[in-house]
């Protein structure tokens, strides 16, 4: 494969383009509400009206507007169905030609689309995503081309320092410094590993772009190895995304058979090849060095850091682990230039952020916004607002690990900063808006019963500290706490704060502490009077540790 | 090799390039307090009671993992750091059944031997009351899984000393446990070589010597530490379990 | 690198082999870790690959998997209790996933999931005494856009309500 015969199959495709497009959603949201039948009835009604040489019915991946799935967009038209069943599909093509479409229509240019700006879901809801064609259509792998041929691995280190991204997958570390640091790591075997283990209950971003642009994922991981001098990769993918698996191992087929992957890419001397992992179920997967014990085939137990898994990762290599938004996003900073991405977004978060919008709001779905956008524009603006007119109280931005923005501060812009300070996290970009009818105190239970049953268990403070922290929220839900029990649960969030392992029990007590901080009230509401007397203050009896 | 200079609460020392906080320390009479650590043993970093502050580093890091590093400024007793090991300790006597007067160790136990020196003197938090099984069925051994702390010292030194892999964790969170082979009764279990090192390196009561009383359950350490060095002098098996 | 349970005394071993020659999912399994080159790092593979042949993990699957990868036992089991995703019992006929993420639950998957138990007599994780139904949580299945999802064997379903639920339910039980 060389470079003519990646731009023929371009020319190839571009020149097959049928006049008019039918975009069917074939992502897992529209899926359950049989897209895949719509899709069939559309392509059964095209053949019978006999227009199989003007109009094309094209499977995609997400169109973002997944709470009114399954969704058809027609194009040139610029006509956007939805809630389409495979009954009232045929009408769309009748209304191709003049006659009415009987499935309901949204308006294409309202504000959650046109408010989105589209990086890593540029090609989403575009391209079919179980062909590599139509990734190649549009300039897909011309990226790894030019860096396989015109530029030195430090180039492309350069590069991704230059435009400034940093790690979408909660932390937000400066990816250009990462893949540094694995560049410079000795090791003549080195590894790169995608994190698609999206474990925030509520994001489904990932999820999204593995269904939706594979290639793009594949790309840019193959110009990380580059840059980092690795020659094997791995996704390690939740079992609960089949879709995303089966796109995946297409996908990388198809990238083998074209010699995008494998030996000597592009007839140079760089090999890559990629391997899928799949989870088990498991939240702390998601933590980078258990995923790596995963991926060996282990318990997944994280272990301390340093060393790093730059210095030492998987089977003890050098190993770039990186989130599947941070590689979606490498393709087109190579396409564009460090500057064009480092020109979006705010002075110290670069370019945009995918958020998956659900809870109680309108619109749910996925969009991309610049770095930086205020809170109330995604929330009010494109998302609609509360349902039914509810009025919106929070915002829950990071899942178990982050912490809910009250409606007073819906003008924070989203970066890594300014959620920090409202002790929050931007995380992987889950964001679950809750009307006037959430309890906050139940909120914080909710997300420490995850914590406590998605803890590893190896390190005692948050095994044994989020079952108690559990149960003094449970205590005061039921009220029976007094306001000692209170003081117990913070103090317990500090400790199991600073002294856990890793990031999970680490950022445990987040969602409780941020509940604190914004809606005491609610807590102090719930609480008994101190009960004085010889029990009955809540504690536990004196324990004896001798004879 | 190159020795590295540090401070250790107040104390100017030097220490052996590699070595860990913990053996730095140890070396200069600091004496950090630890549960998970074993001598011979790789360290897991699990009980977080041998957390230490180092100047700069916003994180309080394990001192039996943390290699020392030149001029580092380590502190380990600092008032905070003695209360997140008191509620360390007690959580470890809140989640089982630590009844220590009728355990085989009593007096002999780390666990209370820390909780002791660490001015422990109550639980605030509620006890979990769970209902764990006693494993009466081995010939020689039995474990006590209410006072199991889940160091896996045992875990450790069946694989890595013994070579045994006997001893594992099953399930997770609150629900993990020590299992010998496919969970099945340890007298049942067919890899278990009887070799008895598992209950040299428990620090509590979990696994103890059939028919012993307190008083002999005194563990030799010494025998442990010479089967220890037998087998790194023979570069004995690396790697986690 | 550790020593097989070859040795023993209390050996199941062999009637787990015996028992093994007769079944061809083994042999199916078999070849899937000959895939793999038997090597260790495939077990979280092999055990989804058995689970997938046979349902669920019971001791002489593992028992089989542990000889054949030249693992521990213990390694095998402390595996397969790790993941969630791992069964170690038999499933009912039909499992229902009520999907306790975020999103849904939010948007009343409690009320659906209270539904469920209060139809079958069930809590999530068990099994109906007729092996009909298994009820199952899971934490975000990534369908939150059209929450609360519920999946009935392998099949997501939008927007549940109680209703729904118990719809679905009696059509399987048939009452
Ligand atoms: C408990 C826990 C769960 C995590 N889950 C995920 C996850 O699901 N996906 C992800 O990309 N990163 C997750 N992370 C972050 C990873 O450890 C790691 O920082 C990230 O994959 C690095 O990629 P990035 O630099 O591209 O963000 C998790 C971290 C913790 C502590
Ligand atoms: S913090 Fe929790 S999840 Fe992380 S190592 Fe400790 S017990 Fe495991
Ligand atoms: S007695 Fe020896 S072989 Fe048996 S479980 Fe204990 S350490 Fe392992
Ligand atoms: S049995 Fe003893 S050595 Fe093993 S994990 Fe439990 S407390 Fe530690
Ligand atoms: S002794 Fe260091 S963490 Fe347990
Ligand atoms: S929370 Fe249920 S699908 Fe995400």
């Amino acid at each position: 494969m060389i470079l003519n015969d990646l731009l023929q199959i371009k020319d190839q495709e571009r020149a097959a383009r049928k006049k008019t497009t039918l975009r069917c959603c074939m992502a897992a949201g529209c899926m359950s509400s049989d897209s895949k039948g719509v899709k069939e009835q559309l392509e059964k009604a095209v053949a019978d009206a006999g227009l199989q040489d003007t109009v094309e019915v094209r499977g995609v991946g997400c169109m973002k507007l997944c709470c009114e799935g399954p969704l058809v967009q027609a194009d040139p038209q610029n006509a956007l169905y939805i809630k389409v069943t495979s009954e009232n599909a045929p009408s769309i093509i009748a209304a191709l030609k003049g006659g009415k479409a009987e499935a309901a229509q949204t308006d294409p240019d309202a504000a959650f689309f046109k408010k989105q700006l589209s990086i890593v879901l540029a090609n989403s809801g575009v391209v079919d995503p179980d062909r590599i064609e139509s990734y190649i259509a549009l300039d897909g792998y011309q990226a790894l081309h030019e860096v396989l041929h015109e530029m030195t691995p430090k180039d492309v280190v350069d590069t991704m320092v230059n435009s400034g991204l940093r790690g979408r997958g909660g932390a937000g570390f400066p990816t250009g410094l990462k893949w540094g640091t694995v560049a410079k790591s000795p090791g003549a075997k080195k590894y790169v590993i995608c994190n698609a283990d999206e474990g925030d209950p509520g994001a489904f971003m990932d999820r999204s772009v593995l269904e939706s642009d594979p290639h793009a994922v594949l790309e840019g991981m193959a110009i990380a190895a580059y840059a980092v001098g690795a020659d094997q990769g791995f996704i390690y993918v939740r079992a609960e995304y089949p879709l995303a698996i089966t796109r995946l191992q297409t996908a990388i087929k198809q990238a083998k058979q074209l010699g995008v992957l494998g030996s000597g890419i592009f007839e140079s001397p760089f090999n890559f090849t990629i391997d899928i992992r799949i989870g088990a179920g498991a939240f702390v997967c998601g933590e980078e060095t258990a995923l790596m014990a995963s991926v060996e085939g282990k318990r997944g137990t994280p272990r301390p850091r340093p060393p790093f898994p730059a210095e030492s990762g998987l089977f003890g290599c050098p190993t770039l682990i990186n989130n599947v938004e941070t590689f979606a996003n490498v393709p087109a900073i190579y396409r564009n230039g460090a500057e064009w991405f480092a020109g979006i977004g705010t002075e110290k978060s670069k370019g945009t952020k995918v958020f998956a919008l659900a809870g109680k709001i309108k619109n749910t779905g996925l969009i991309e916004v610049p770095m930086g956008t205020p809170l109330r524009t995604i929330v009010e603006e494109m998302g609609g607002g509360a349902p039914g007119g509810a009025k919106i109280k929070a915002v829950q931005t990071g899942g178990p690990s982050g912490g809910c923005i009250p409606s007073q501060h819906l003008d924070t812009p989203v970066d890594y900063e300014s959620l920090g300070k409202l002790g929050s996290i931007m995380g992987s970009g889950g964001m679950i808006v809750m009307d006037e009818s959430t309890r906050m105190v139940d909120v914080a239970r909710f997300f420490m019963e995850f914590c406590m049953d998605e803890s590893c268990g190896k390190c005692i403070p948050c095994r044994a500290g989020t079952v108690q922290m559990h149960n003094l929220l449970e205590k005061i839900l039921d009220r029976r706490a007094t306001p000692r029990d209170l003081l117990k649960l913070e103090e317990l969030c500090d400790m199991v704060k600073n002294t856990s392992l890793c990031g999970l029990g680490q950022t445990a007590p987040n969602p409780t502490l941020s509940t604190l901080r914004f809606f005491r009230n609610e807590y102090e509401e719930l609480l008994q009077p101190e009960a004085h007397g010889p029990k009955g203050n809540g504690e536990a009896k004196k324990q004896t540790l001798t004879t | 090799m190159a020795a590295k200079t540090l401070t250790i609460d107040g104390k100017q020392i030097s220490a052996e390039e590699g070595a860990t906080v913990l053996q730095a320390a140890d070396e200069a009479g600091v004496k950090i307090p630890t549960l998970c650590h074993l001598d011979g043993v790789y360290d897991v970093g699990a009980c977080r009671l041998c957390l230490v502050e180092i100047a700069g580093v916003p994180k309080l890091l394990p001192a039996c993992t943390t290699q020392v590093a030149e001029g580092m400024v380590i502190h380990t007793d600092s008032e905070r750091l003695r209360k997140y090991r008191r509620m360390t300790l007690e959580l470890l006597f809140a989640e089982r059944n630590h009844v220590c007067a009728v355990c085989v160790a009593n007096g002999h136990c780390e666990l209370q031997s820390l909780a002791y020196n660490q001015g422990m003197d109550h639980v605030r938090y509620e006890y979990n009351f769970p209902k764990w099984s006693v494993d009466n069925t081995h010939r020689l051994f039995g474990m006590d899984h209410n006072r199991c702390i889940l160091c896996t010292r045992c875990v450790r030194v069946c694989w890595h000393i013994e070579g045994a892999g006997t001893k594992n964790v099953a399930g997770r969170g609150g629900k993990a446990h020590i299992i010998s082979d496919l969970n099945m009764s340890w007298g049942q279990s067919y890899s278990c070589t009887e070799c008895g090192k598992c209950v040299q390196a428990c620090p509590t009561g979990a696994l103890f010597h059939k028919g012993s009383t307190a008083a002999e359950m005194e563990r030799d350490r010494t025998r442990l530490e010479f089967l220890v060095t037998a087998r790194e002098k023979k570069q004995w098996i690396t790697g986690e379990e | 690198m550790i020593a097989t349970p070859l040795h023993s005394k209390r050996n199941r071993l062999p009637a787990v082999l015996e028992h093994a020659s007769g079944d061809k999912r083994f042999k199916i399994l078999e070849v899937h870790m000959k895939k793999h080159q038997f090597r260790h790092d495939a077990l979280i593979e092999v055990l989804h690959k058995a689970q997938e042949l046979f349902g669920y993990l019971e001791d002489d699957l593992l028992l089989f998997v542990s000889y054949k990868l030249k693992l521990p036992p213990s390694r095998v089991y402390g595996v397969a209790t790790f993941y969630h995703f791992f069964n170690l019992k038999p499933q009912g006929e039909h499992t229902c996933v009520v999907c306790m993420g975020t999103a849904c639950y939010v948007k009343g998957a409690d009320k659906v999931i209270a539904a469920i138990q209060d139809q079958t007599k069930i809590r999530p994780g068990e099994t109906t005494p007729d092996n009909k139904v298994s009820l199952l949580t899971a934490r975000c299945i990534g369908a939150c856009g059209i929450a609360p999802a519920v999946v009935y064997d392998g099949t997501v379903n939008p927007r549940a309500t109680p209703e729904s639920a118990v719809k679905q339910i009696k059509k399987w039980t048939g009452t």
